[in-house]
This record gives C-alpha cells, structure tokens and sequence, in this order.
C-alpha cells in the first residue's frame, strides 16, 4: 500500500515499508538527491527539511509519520520568501565551500527565518548548531543569516 | 553547468601528443606538455587548442578542469587563469570535470593526475594562463588571416577579437573554425601582472549556484537506469575475515534484491539505502579478526614510545646540538603526542560501478582520478584503458578521497551482480574504515643562553610514512621528506638535530589528512617555542621574532598578526591570547592569534581568531579567506575532539556523537588579514587548519597556565 506524500506542492507515491526514513525515500526512490545524507542518525542536519514549516531531520522521520502534513526539501525552498532571501544571502556572501552541508544549512536557517524575522546570535546557534559543517562556513552563514532578515525587511514591510 | 566530460576523441588526442610532442607549456616546476589539439572525427570543427578548452562555433567556452572541487574553489580560480588570459567573461564559461588521463591532466608538482598538497594553484598558475594566452593568440591569428591585417594590431576582449582602427570585431565562436586550422605557437606572450582584470579581484564562486538548490551532483547523488544500491559492512578489524554469515532474516526484508559475500566485507543491495542498510543491521556475521585482533591504543602508544629510543634518519643538521644543549645555560625537554585523526568529510564515501561489455565505469568523487582508473581496472580484471572514471563534485575529502579503497569494494561488489551499483557507506563504516593521520611521538629538547636566545634544537619524530606507499621515490634513505617538514619551524637555530623514526603499523592504515607533516609539526614547534618563551620569561611574539629566518615576509606577517589582534592589550582573568606561526612549503606564511577563555568547570571557549596570511599572489582572494576560516574550523575540531582510538583491533569512535566536530555555538570568529607578496600564487587549504591547534592550546597556556603536549585539548585538562 504505498504512502501518499505532499512534497514542494506536489502528491507522489511511495511504495515501500512504513518505517522507511523520509531521506532515502526523498533521495532513492523519488531521486531528489538534494536532501543530503551524512550521519543516519540526527547529528549532522545535512537532510533537514520542512515539514509544515518546521526544520526536521529526514533521516529521523519515517514515511509514516508523516500523513498529510507539507513537505518542502531544497529543490522546493525557493517558493518560500525565506528560502529565497537565503538562498539569494548565501549567494552575495559566498557561503558554499564544497556545498554538500549547504542544502541542510540552507533549509535550518530558512526555517528560521520564517518564524523569527530578527534572530539573535543565540537564536542563530540554537537553530543551526544541529548542522555540521566540515568545510568550516560557520561564520559565513552567520551573516548570511543577518544578511537574509535585512533583505527580507521591505518585502515584509510592504506586506504589512 | 557542470557536464560531466565526454570526449570522443580522447584515443587520438593521445597519439596527436605523444607523436608530435608539442610542448605548450613548458611548466613552471616540471615541463609538463599542455596536450594537443582534440581532433574529433565528425561534425564540425571545434577549436580545442589544448585538452583545457574547446570552443564550439556557437560560441561556447568550455573548460576541462584537471583539478577536482572539493570546498577549496578550485573551479572558479583556475577558470580565472584561464580566462584572464583568453579574455572571456568568467561568467560565460561552462566547465567539466576531467576524465582520468595522466598524460593530459597531470598535476606537474605531483606528476599525476591528482589535487593534493595545496599545489593546484601553484601547479596551474603559469601552464594554465598560458593554456589561455595560446588560444588568444591563435584566434587574434585567425581573425587577422580574415581581415588581412597584421596581428599586432589586433586585440582580445571578452570574447572578441577586435580590430580599433577599422572598428570590427568577430565573436570567438566565428573564429573556432579557422582557429582550429592554425599551427600552435610555440611562444606566446602572457599579459602583464597590472593589465589583469580578473586575477586578484574577488570572483563570486562558480559553483555555489547549483549547490544552495540541490542540483550540484555528488558522488552520492548518482543514478543510473536500472542502478540499485548497496549498505555494506566490512571486518571492523583491519585484515579480518568473514568466518560465517547468516542472511536469511536480510533476504526477508522488503526492497532486498541480493547479499554480496566478499573476504572481507558483506553488502546488501536493494531498491534503496534504507531496506539495504535495515537488511544489513539485521546480518549475523561472526568475523576471523585476524593478527591485529588484539591491537590498541595503549599499545600504540608504548610502542611509538620504545620506537622514540631509538636514532632516526637526520633530517636537518647544523652545528654541535648535543654540545651546545651540554653547555647550555637553560635547558627544557618535553615530549608531545598527537592522536590518530579520521577525515570524516561531510559526504561519506561511496561509489557507483557499471561493469558491461568488458568495460567498467566508475562514478566517484576522487582527487586521484587516474590512481582510481588503475585500481578499478585491476579489481575489475580489466585493462586501464576499458575503465571511465566519471568524477563527480566532491562532499569534502580532505585528503581521504585520493585513495581508492571504496573503488576497489565497488568494483568488487560490481562483478557478482549484473546491473549498475550505487555502494554507500556509513557514516560509521566511514569513520572505522578510513586512512588516519598517524598518531606522531615527538621528543623535543632545547638549550637557551642567559639572554633567552636558543642555542640548541632537537627534534625527533616517531610516525609511519604515508608519503611512502603514496610516492615511493620521495623517501629517499629512510626520510620521509613530510615527516620533518616545518621540524624547526621559520626559525634560525644555530645548533640543531631533526631526526624521523619510521614506524609502521598494520592494525591500521595512515594517509593524507589536510598537511599531514605540516599539522604535526607546526603544533609541536609553537607549543615548544611557546615553552622556550615562558622559561625566558619573554613575551611569545617577541621571543618569536627574535628567532625568525632573516625573512622579511615572515616579519611583515608577525607584526601585522600583532597589530591587528591588539597583541599585549589586557584580556580579563581566566582569559589568553595563544599564538602560532608557520611557513608551509617555503611557501604561505600565516600567523593565528587565538583567544580563549576558560570557565570555572574547566570548559574551554575560542573567542576571537586572528589570521594573517601572506600566500604571494592573490588569485581569488576571498576565496584564500574562506580557506582559512575553514581550515581554523577543521583544525579547531581536530584540536579540541579529534582522536581514533583502538580497542581489541576495532576503532571506537563512530558516528559525530562520539566523533565530534565544532558546530556553530563554538565557531569562533575568524578574523582574516592578506598581504600580497611576490609574483607566484602558493596554496593555502592545509595551513589554517595547521596554526589553529598550537595557537588555543599557548592561549590555553596564557589563561591557565597548563600546558597542553598532547591531542585533543580536551583529552589533556
Ligand atoms: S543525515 Fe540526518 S541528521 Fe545527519
Ligand atoms: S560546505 Fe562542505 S561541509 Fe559545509
């Protein structure tokens, strides 16, 4: 019986055990390979995504838990306002090093955004400290992240 | 807009090289020919005047990169040599990855096909550029041919020829086909350091597009019609066997398609990672452990220490030690010991296979790409010329991706299936089974006169020799030329004994990790002239300076390093400044000042961070910037968690639970200050992770007076 899945907008089937990790079934059966794997076991953030709206770990969430709730990976997040304020931050600051963290960065700190406008640096360590980052980027998504709230600024003033 | 590279004419592009033996570049270190034109067979005429860059008549710009991308920016600084040159927007160009090819993509420092050492930057900067400046002058040739006027009155400018005085101009593309007609010029002219508009100037990454979107394609990311995928365990004791296996609760589960049985190792292929690793967890496996069943960390470490006993192959000789240390007026002795470190790139590994037809193709992330041909071919049981590597972006590798363990199980696991295979690792699998910098035994001793000047240095390092599976030639007597690398730091010791002790060990396998000589020694050095300072009781930036070679690259960095941490101002108690100073390769020079602060329950924090870099020319410099951030980040881990350890022949460290790295709530801010010196460019992705341990742990020193001579700081409070 396969499991129905809402992602980025979209319905697609999943035909495989309930207990399937949202990661492998995102990047092995419906090949959207954004969704980064690194650690199998929460600790790294490399497979974060949205599930309506909150950063989870794909590699903890299995297909079954999901039910009808919105999934948005990567390939998705520039529907957002937010992933595209950060997306367009990690361009202008030159984020990226060999970018195999970035899709978990970008999706942590999207998420952020979106419920926190203004975050400060203690709420940037508490939403991203569950990213790793071995390239060591750290301090570039930092001001990303300010550089992201100060260009999302007129967008939400004028939708006031 | 990465492709991967396929090249039809590959085969006679070879023969064109070898028989007409054109030598374009003539290289910088070691002549290293830019090979010949790529002729190929059918369709129209590109104009491909080296194996770097092809341009098609509609006018694209296609660059072949020899050197991999793995974080370091490697695809947009030398995309910019090559552009300078050939007067091509950056923007404009379209790049693939090199197919694996000695001959035509040797890195000349190394001499093979490889990204390593820090050296592509110093490898490309002339062949590349002038790669660019032949393809210019041939196609300023052709339009001139066109116009009939003379060439010296023609010009190149984003990606036209232009003629001022009759004011015409011919797009590249409309020139590929005569171009392509033209002999190469066996002299060509490059342009003049103050005529560059790309070189030097910051350049926004190549890459980074298709990264924060999830299209870039990594090794990992691979897929291919009818591919399944692979979970794979291997004996968690190196040189284990499987002794028996029972699978049947493995085969039960959903998605399974079979159970590869190797010596050494058992995978489980299915539809998806998550049955085959599910499959996996579920395989009973008892393991033959093999003679290094009973090997651990204590006894490593008792047997580097009897190893140290012993004389070492001198590495660097000057004056009387043994003499000047008798009669010195101070002495000070001190052993340091640093752990085995796993790479734990973000990516772990993986490999995909398809063996068809008597040919092997290999999807992989690899810096060795023609080291990962032969070792395919040979698992594969195949000449090297039936093996295409197809490489792929790489998830970090710092060193670990040049070997080619992963090849050879992927191939292995290849030939008993009949369809394409995707074989991933762990994150554990990746951590037990990786190639570690060796844990090094260092014994240091030094004599200081009653001004506080050093009379003697000795130093002697105990560690095996990765560089001598890697490159045999370059031991030469027994000294591993890496192993003594930076043993007496940039400073000028009258009398002085660097010796090297190899000593192997076959628990476990050692190899490259981001400056393996360089990440030793730099730490042992600071820590001990740090000491030398305090038994002085002078300040440890002067002691420094008054040490250093007659060098006024290494002063210039000392002072500003000085200036710019506000070096000597006042921090408040349980608070230190540390710093380190290093030159690598004779080459980069980076001076980091730390600071840190030491909390009541002994939990250490890294506040500022202060580099100052002088790596010669500057290409691209933010992105020489981002690597010292991330190489502070890198070394940071290492020097406050890195450690492998053994017990029973097994590593005890897994995942990042128990393998940990710095996460944003410690990054210290690193401050990062250039000088440009000298006309060459050197490399700069080993050295920020070199100077960060030694800098925390005098800063460590400076706040709490406890001196830390063994790694991870955290290991040694
Ligand atoms: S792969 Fe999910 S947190 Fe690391
Ligand atoms: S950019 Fe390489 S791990 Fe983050």
């Amino acid at each position: 019986m396969p499991y129905r899945l809402t992602i980025n907008g979209e319905t697609r089937e999943i035909d495989a055990d309930g207990d399937t990790p949202l990661l492998w079934a995102l990047r092995d059966i419906l090949g959207m390979t954004g969704t980064k794997f690194g650690c199998g076991a929460g600790l790294c953030g490399c497979c974060t995504v949205h599930i309506d709206g909150v950063a989870i770990r794909a590699c903890q969430t299995p297909i079954d838990s999901v039910g009808t709730a919105g999934i948005v990976t990567v390939e998705g997040v520039d529907r957002t306002d937010a992933g595209r304020f950060v997306q367009q931050a990690w361009i202008d600051l030159e984020v990226v090093q060999c970018g195999y963290c970035q899709p978990g960065q970008i999706m942590s700190a999207a998420a952020l955004l979106a419920g926190n406008p203004d975050p400060s640096d203690g709420e940037i360590d508490e939403a991203m400290s569950g990213n790793l980052c071995r390239c060591g980027t750290y301090s570039r998504i930092r001001d990303a992240i300010r550089h992201a709230a100060h260009l999302a600024k007129p967008a939400m003033e004028t939708a006031q | 807009m990465t492709t991967p590279a396929t090249r039809p004419g590959h085969g006679p592009s070879r023969r064109t090289v070898l028989s007409a033996g054109i030598a374009v570049g003539g290289g910088l270190l070691v002549g290293v020919p830019l090979a010949a034109p790529v002729l190929s067979k059918s369709g129209p005429v590109d104009f491909a005047p080296n194996a770097f860059i092809r341009i098609a008549r509609n006018g694209t710009v296609t660059l072949t990169m020899p050197y991999v991308e793995m974080g370091q920016g490697t695809y947009t600084s030398v995309p910019m040599l090559i552009a300078e040159e050939l007067e091509v927007p950056l923007a404009a160009v379209t790049l693939e990855h090199a197919p694996a090819d000695d001959m035509l993509y040797r890195n000349p420092i190394m001499g093979a096909q490889e990204t390593d050492g820090s050296l592509s930057m110093r490898a490309a900067w002339e062949p590349m550029r002038r790669a660019g400046a032949t393809a210019r002058t041939m196609l300023i040739a052709a339009a001139a041919a066109e116009w009939r006027v003379d060439a010296a009155e023609c010009r190149a400018a984003e990606g036209f020829v232009v003629h001022d005085r009759t004011r015409r101009r011919i797009a590249y593309g409309d020139l590929a086909e005569r171009a392509a007609t033209l002999p190469i010029p066996p002299q060509v002219t490059l342009k003049d350091a103050a005529a560059f508009t790309l070189i030097g100037r910051p350049q926004k990454r190549l890459d980074s597009a298709d990264k924060i979107n999830g299209t870039a394609i990594f090794g990992m990311d691979v897929r291919l019609p009818g591919m399944k995928i692979a979970a794979v365990m291997a004996s968690p004791v190196l040189g284990g066997r499987i002794a028996s296996l029972d699978d049947r609760e493995a085969r039960r589960v959903t998605g399974v398609r079979s159970v590869v049985r190797l010596d050494d190792a058992v995978a489980v292929v299915a539809d998806h990672w998550a049955a085959a690793k599910k499959a996996l967890d579920t395989m009973v496996v008892t393991w033959d452990d093999g003679p290094n069943a009973g090997f651990s960390t204590a006894r490593l470490k008792g047997e580097l220490d009897a190893a140290s006993q012993r004389d070492g192959v001198v590495g660097d000789e000057a004056g009387d030690e043994a003499g000047a240390f008798a009669s010195a007026a101070r002495r000070a002795e001190a052993v340091y010991r640093l752990p085995l470190l796993a790479h734990a790139a973000m990516e772990p590994l993986n490999c995909t296979v398809h063996l068809h037809g008597g040919r092997c193709d290999v999807w992989v992330g690899t810096q060795a790409a023609s080291r990962a041909q032969a070792a395919a071919a040979a698992a594969a049981g195949l000449q090297q010329d039936r093996v295409t590597i197809h490489n792929q972006y790489l998830g970090g590798s710092f060193g670990r991706r040049a070997e080619t363990d992963n090849i050879v199980q992927a191939v292995s696991i290849a030939r008993r299936l009949d369809h394409p295979v995707k074989v991933v690792w762990s994150r554990e699998e990746d951590t037990q089974h990786d190639f570690y910098r060796p844990a090094y035994h260092n014994t240091l001793r030094a004599g200081l006169d009653r001004d506080g000047r050093v009379t003697s240095w000795f130093h002697r390092i105990v560690g095996p020799s990765p560089l001598a599976r890697w490159l045999p030639p370059a031991v030469q007597n027994g000294l591993d030329p890496d192993a003594v690398t930076s043993a007496t730091g940039p400073y000028q010791f009258p009398n002085r004994h660097v010796d090297y002790v190899r000593h192997e060990e076959h628990a476990f396998r050692s190899g490259f990790w981001r400056g393996v000589g360089t990440t030793h020694n730099v730490f042992v050095v600071e820590s001990f002239i740090d000491e030398l300072a305090a038994a002085s009781g002078v300040d440890p930036l002067e002691f420094r300076r008054r040490h250093l070679r007659d060098d006024p690259r290494l002063r210039a960095v000392l002072d500003l390093a000085a200036e710019k941490s506000a070096w000597g101002e006042p921090l408040p108690p349980g608070s230190g400044r540390g710093i380190s100073l290093l030159q690598d390769f004779g080459g980069t020079i980076l001076a980091q000042i730390a600071e840190v602060s030491v909390h009541d329950g002994g939990s250490l924090r890294v506040g500022r961070v202060t580099s100052v870099v002088d790596c010669g020319k500057l290409v691209n410099p933010d992105t020489v910037i981002a690597q010292i951030q991330g190489g502070v980040i890198f070394g940071l881990s290492a020097a406050l968690y890195g450690q492998i350890t053994f017990s029973e022949g097994r590593v005890e460290q897994g995942n990042f639970d128990s393998y940990a790295a710095v996460r944003m709530d410690e990054a210290p801010r690193v401050a990062v200050h250039l000088i440009e010196s000298g006309e060459a460019p050197f490399g700069v992705g080993e050295s920020g992770t070199s100077g960060i341990a030694p800098a925390v742990a005098n800063a460590v020193y400076a706040a709490t007076g406890n001196r830390v001579r063994n790694l991870p700081i955290t290991s040694d409070r």
